[in-house]
């Protein structure tokens, strides 16, 4: 049966440490001077993207080219979805075709899971599914956190992650995977975009969640804060009166941070909306660490590849089998 | 034709009778009730042996969808038709959202011509309020009702223009009939796909908040006190909307309530790793909600169990959660999911009863859910402890979705008669059991 990685809720701390660790091994493969291995000669990946993205599917692409995959990619606008063909026969096809691996972002939450009871060859690896999950940027946000903070990664943090957190599939990796860790978490954004009910049981089921409405007492001496790209469409469901409007309220300036968390990192999936949820001086400047996950990024998607197709090199337990 | 049923428990809520009694039917009317051996079989074409088991009121839906015209291989008036008898009912109410939908006597008199032909389950339709269920003009409303039209609705399609909705509740009210409210401001619910909770936090899935459903029970409550017409609530799935349908009771407003077995048995949580099998409209929703709900189904409140019976074919629920269909299918689980609320005396057996077949009769006004003499004789008769299982085999709609597959049940309708002649019996279609 083919494995998959449908997204970090299923996670235990080793599967988590596990990646981390390959991902670990996979950044030095990106350092050498020479940075293609053969892992995954003869293999192919298909990055299916039904929603536009150019870093993540580039990231996909590079990590699986690094590995000697075979790769192709194929856009909404190119796939038979576009034709009426309905995603499960369009991913049944590309089964048939012989993809090891599908590299899917799908507009609608639960897809992949949908996908994954009917696929028995073909690895899915979730690169985005609607407003759920995005596992690959949720090991890449954790890899940057443990290289600047070591073993205090392992449950001594507390993390804010700022924004439109209702609609953020970063978001949702993050908490399961510090969940996992044992890290504080504190959601902070506008009630529209972040209802209190997000800290109940049934929800997430972490006591070490909270909600804040106010960016000064959420950010408030954590060590790392993770922004949400705020999408520009979301005043049309008139969760933000205007972007301006929410950046008066969330804007993560050099200066609020400053004053609170004068040591936090900041971390930022891209892309960038300059001045919306960031401050264009924090974006690029020395607390952040944007760049820098986007280098990881290639690191944790070949670990990503290399583990759902190379089997059980470091004694994977279970990877999401289905 | 003369039947009798002999030895079995009468359960007649009309009549709060409750006593093990031989009741005899002649041509297509109850005949007479007589004590347990008043009867000589000899005179009878056929007997019924109903020791042991129930004799109730043929049960009554006020809420189904039967696809038909437009939608045929999701189901038809005939195979909808069989999934009611066997399910125990006598009667089903069927929604208008068909294509074309039903706003003119045609669509009604060919829903009334195919179910006369099947003559299986009595189907009456419920016409639209509004041309097209597009809430912009009113239906003609005098026409359905003459074509045989016993109620009326947009189903689906909630009314928004409440100056459409007053001039409607008027003018049913002169024709004697109730408008059956699907109750969702879709501006709240824009794109939901299940219950806005933590659960929908979780899954990152679009909610369906409570209050989308609460401040339309409102609205249609103030509507029903100004105009003094009667509304009728749609399956009722949240706490708040049951406190105000109980304050509006409590008030004197003329307004009844019917909720669907689902929402009386899951909660969103089983909406699981998104399930489409429990994607609905109103969705699955709390268990406060559910706690409450089945609060109304005990002090009475709740007067009508309907199923919603809302059959999808494979293809339309076999997608991504959010695109797949909302609804499930309901007439032959609607029985034993009640009896569940009997066995753990949530309710008395008349009560069920009460809500399965009586009180639907009183909403709507059918001819039906009475054992009375002279009555028309629709009758069911259950074994109320029989355990089945809930196989997709034994599902003879033609969509299979339901969240009850594989579950085990308890209760079933045996033996049901429908205008005087057996369409059940020994819990199969009796045409196909005499053909065999």
């Amino acid at each position: 049966m083919a494995k998959h990685l449908l997204g970090l809720e299923n996670f235990t701390k080793a599967e988590l440490v596990n990646y981390l660790d390959n991902a670990e091994g996979f950044v030095e493969v990106s350092s050498r001077e020479i940075k293609k291995v053969p892992s995954l000669r003869g293999k192919t990946i298909v990055n299916l993207f039904l929603e536009p993205s150019t870093r993540t599917r580039t990231s996909f692409e590079i990590a699986a080219k690094r590995l000697s995959a075979d790769t192709i990619n194929i856009s909404g606008s190119d796939s038979s979805v576009n034709k009426g063909e309905n995603l499960l026969d369009t991913t049944q096809t590309l089964e048939a075709l012989a993809a090891s691996v599908l590299v899917l972002r799908h507009r609608e939450s639960g897809a992949h899971r949908f996908l994954a009871t009917h696929l028995k060859n073909t690895s899915i690896v979730n690169a985005g599914d609607g407003t759920h999950e995005h596992p690959t940027q949720g090991l890449i946000d954790c890899l940057t956190l443990r290289q600047i903070y070591g073993d205090r990664f392992y449950g001594g943090l507390t993390i804010a992650i700022v924004g439109d957190v209702l609609h953020s599939r970063v978001a949702r990796s993050n908490i399961f995977a510090h969940r996992l860790l044992g890290n504080k978490i504190r959601l902070v954004g506008p009630p529209t975009l972040l209802p209190d009910y997000y800290v109940e049981k049934s929800a997430f089921d972490y006591p070490n969640l909270t909600v804040h409405h106010s960016l000064k007492d959420g950010i408030e001496g954590v060590d790392a804060i993770i922004a949400l790209r705020m999408q520009l469409e979301r005043q049309d469901g008139f969760f933000v009166p205007s972007l301006k409007e929410y950046s008066k309220n969330f804007c993560l300036t050099e200066n609020i941070i400053k004053a609170t968390c004068p040591k936090a990192v900041l971390l930022h999936p891209g892309p960038v909306n300059r001045g919306v949820e960031v401050a264009s001086d924090v974006a690029y400047g020395t607390r952040s660490y944007v760049n820098r996950q986007v280098t990881i990024g290639i690191a944790v998607r070949m670990a990503v590849l290399f583990l759902l197709t190379s089997g059980t090199k470091e004694k994977l337990t279970t990877v999401n089998e289905s | 034709m003369k039947i009798l049923i002999k030895d079995g428990l009468l359960i007649d809520p009309s009549t709060n009778r409750e006593e093990i009694c031989d009741l005899s039917i002649h041509g297509n009317r109850i005949e007479s009730i007589r004590k347990k051996g008043g009867f000589e079989s000899e005179k009878f074409d056929t007997t019924i042996d109903a020791d042991g088991l129930w004799v109730v009121p043929g049960l009554i839906d006020l809420h189904v969808h039967f696809r038909e015209p437009g939608f045929e291989k999701k189901e038809t008036v005939e195979s909808g038709s069989k999934a009611s008898v066997l399910g125990g009912y006598t009667t089903v109410c069927c929604m208008p959202n068909t294509v074309p939908v039903n706003d003119t006597a045609i669509v009604t008199s060919y829903i009334l011509e195919k179910s006369r032909e099947i003559n299986l389950a009595r189907v009456l339709p419920i016409g639209a309020v509004s041309k097209g269920s597009l809430g912009k003009e009113l239906a003609p409303l005098t026409e359905l009702r003459e074509a045989g039209c016993i109620a009326f609705s947009d189903d689906g399609e909630p009314i928004y223009d409440s100056g459409l909705m007053r001039r409607a509740l008027e003018w049913c009210k002169m024709l004697g009939a109730v408008i059956s409210c699907h109750e969702e401001d879709k501006c709240l619910t824009r794109g939901g796909a299940m219950n806005e909770s933590p659960v929908s936090a979780r899954l990152g899935l679009p909610g369906m908040p409570t209050v989308a459903e609460d401040v339309m029970v409102a609205r249609d409550i103030e509507l029903a006190r100004y105009t003094k017409c009667r509304v009728h609530i749609c399956h009722v799935s949240t706490a708040r909307s049951l406190e105000l349908i109980r304050r509006a009771k409590y008030d004197g407003i003329d307004i009844t309530c019917e909720v669907t077995p689902h929402h009386l048995h899951l909660t969103d949580e089983d909406v699981g790793e998104y399930d489409t099998k429990s994607k609905m409209s109103p969705p699955l929703r709390s268990e406060e909600d559910v706690i409450a709900l089945r609060e109304g189904l005990r002090e009475g409140t709740i007067d009508a169990i309907a199923s919603d019976h809302a059959p999808h074919d494979h293809d339309t629920k076999c997608v991504e959660f959010c695109k797949a269909s909302f609804g499930i299918i309901g007439l032959q689980t609607n029985l034993p999911l009640i009896l569940d609320f009997v066995r753990d005396r949530t309710i008395s057996a008349m009560r069920a009863i009460d809500i399965l077949s009586t009180g639907p009769a009183k909403v709507f006004g059918i001819n039906g859910g009475t054992l009375k003499e002279g009555a028309l004789a629709d009758i069911a008769i259950l074994d109320p402890d029989k355990e089945w299982i809930f196989g997709s085999d034994q599902i003879v709609s033609k969509s299979k979705n339901s969240p009850f597959i594989g579950k085990s049940m308890k209760g079933v309708a045996e033996h049901v008669i429908v205008d005087g002649s057996i369409k059940v019996s020994d819990g199969a279609l009796y045409a196909e059991k005499i053909k065999r």
